[in-house]
């Protein structure tokens, strides 16, 4: 990765990181899930896609591998920095004005729930310019719109690189729409969070 | 499948609130914004509105507010949602309700019914079929419309099948549903121990004594405050020991009522109230 000042002094200044995940990004979100620290110094949301009834499951395995404090969001949870929260299964994650999570069980947002566009559009509403948005690989276009409201808003927007990702299409989506300012591999997503 | 938020501002939101309660009389300042401001752009885009059509609707078209009291409030619902509470209902809150000649139970917010009728399933399958009875209230009457004839489509209907199984309910749920074509329409034996009527929660008050009140998936839409005083309000409408079921992502936060209600089960959040 060529060293590009804008992305660091932006990615520096962040307080929310937002990241989005469907198939094929499993393996991803299980390395930054054990690589970020305790002291990252912003709050982690992670956005993934699964089934309803097996919730337990990746929670589950995120916790136990954690170094940052792990939770599974719940109504009405306050944002803060240095943890990591989850969106939970059969539930979408919306940000209130005020630093707070709230739920909402509404359509599926391209068959999805949580939806990654829902929890973007509101993060974007909310925090703007001090978000930095993480669309990783996925089968469908959920999170394009969000990350394009995150860019519009100030935010920092990276898609993984379709040809790095075991399913292009998601990331693919927000280049497409113009979401994603940068575009990224697996490696220099990874040399900039630990940056 | 838009779900921009951009064509509404926080204060336009407001406004509208403020509008909705002078003409209709519905007081929405304890909603959760975020998520309203969501239901208000949908409405907007499902009707091509910009603000001020709405607004303008809202002031001068009396028939378009139940449209819009529909749209507004989140009306997704699932027979047996969360498969895992109502296995601790009947492990942990059935035992309780069988001590009693009738049951009453009280769901809050129960939109089209289902969680309704998946109670009463419940009932009968624990053998209180003959010794309960649910009344189910939300502030819509359209929705209550749809829950009073209890008729589903059949596609609906299997996709909760899965949930059924995961309960340890015997059998399969459509053996509690007459099926004709594709409309599946719950037993009339189940129908007869429940009722259904309007109630506010935001405005209205105690209307009965019951031993469980289970009002899942509903707080999540209100700000804290409102949350406290409708549990005031569950806390009076409980007999002592009578049982609280919330939703499993909404937990009792205020000291004040932690002392009021003890876990009963913390994952599912479920609650007895202790005290007079």
């Amino acid at each position: 990765m060529a060293p590009d000042k804008n992305l660091l002094e932006r990615w520096r200044a962040a307080e929310i990181l937002l990241f989005g995940g469907s198939a094929g990004s499993f393996k991803i979100l299980f390395r930054i899930v054990k690589d970020l620290s305790e002291t990252f110094g912003k709050a982690v949301i992670l956005v993934i896609h699964r089934k309803k009834n097996f919730f337990s499951e990746i929670e589950k395995l995120f916790a136990e591998n954690s170094r940052m404090y792990m939770r599974e969001i719940e109504d009405k949870d306050i944002l803060k920095k240095n943890t990591m929260y989850i969106a939970p299964a059969n539930y979408h994650t919306l940000i209130e004005e005020g630093g707070y999570f709230s739920l909402d069980v509404s359509e599926a947002v391209w068959y999805s729930k949580p939806s990654i566009d829902v929890t973007f559009e509101s993060a974007a509403e909310v925090y703007g310019s001090k978000c930095v948005a993480i669309l990783l690989s996925g089968a469908n276009q959920d999170g394009a719109n969000g990350m394009l409201k995150i860019r519009e808003s100030g935010g920092l927007t990276i898609a993984q690189a379709p040809e790095d990702a075991e399913m292009p299409e998601m990331p693919r989506s927000a280049i497409n729409n113009g979401g994603a300012e940068y575009v990224l591999t697996q490696d220099e997503i990874f040399k900039l969070l630990l940056s | 499948m838009d779900t921009a938020q951009g064509l509404i501002s926080q204060a336009q939101v407001f406004e509208l609130i403020d509008i909705v309660k002078k003409v209709h009389g519905f007081d929405f300042a304890g909603y959760t914004k975020a998520s309203l401001k969501r239901r208000l752009t949908r409405i907007m885009l499902l009707n091509k509105f910009e603000f001020y059509d709405l607004k303008h609707v809202l002031i001068n078209d009396a028939d378009f507010f139940q449209n819009f009291l529909e749209e507004i409030t989140v009306n997704v619902t699932e027979m047996f949602r969360d498969p895992s509470f109502y296995k601790a209902v009947n492990a942990q809150v059935v035992p309780y309700l069988s001590t009693y000649q009738h049951a009453k139970i009280w769901s809050a917010g129960c939109s089209t019914g289902e969680e309704v009728y998946s109670m009463a399933i419940l009932m009968k399958e624990a053998g209180l079929g003959k010794k309960s009875f649910i009344y189910g209230t939300d502030i819509n009457t359209e929705v209550l419309r749809e829950a009073r004839k209890g008729i589903y489509s059949l596609r609906n209907i299997k996709s909760y099948a899965e949930n059924y199984q995961y309960t340890g309910l015997k059998g399969s749920i459509t053996d509690h549903f007459t099926i004709l074509y594709d409309a599946a329409s719950i037993h009339n034996e189940l129908k007869q121990n429940t009722l259904f009527s309007v109630h506010n929660l935001v405005s209205d008050n105690v209307f009965n004594e019951f031993q469980m009140i289970s009002c899942r998936n509903v707080f999540i839409y209100f700000e804290t405050f409102l949350q406290e005083r409708i549990l005031e309000l569950f806390y009076k409408s409980l007999c002592p020991l009578g049982y609280l079921c919330l939703g499993s992502k909404e937990t009792i936060r205020s000291d004040a009522f932690k002392s009021r209600f003890k876990v009963i089960n913390q994952k599912e959040n479920i609650y007895q109230k202790v005290g007079t």
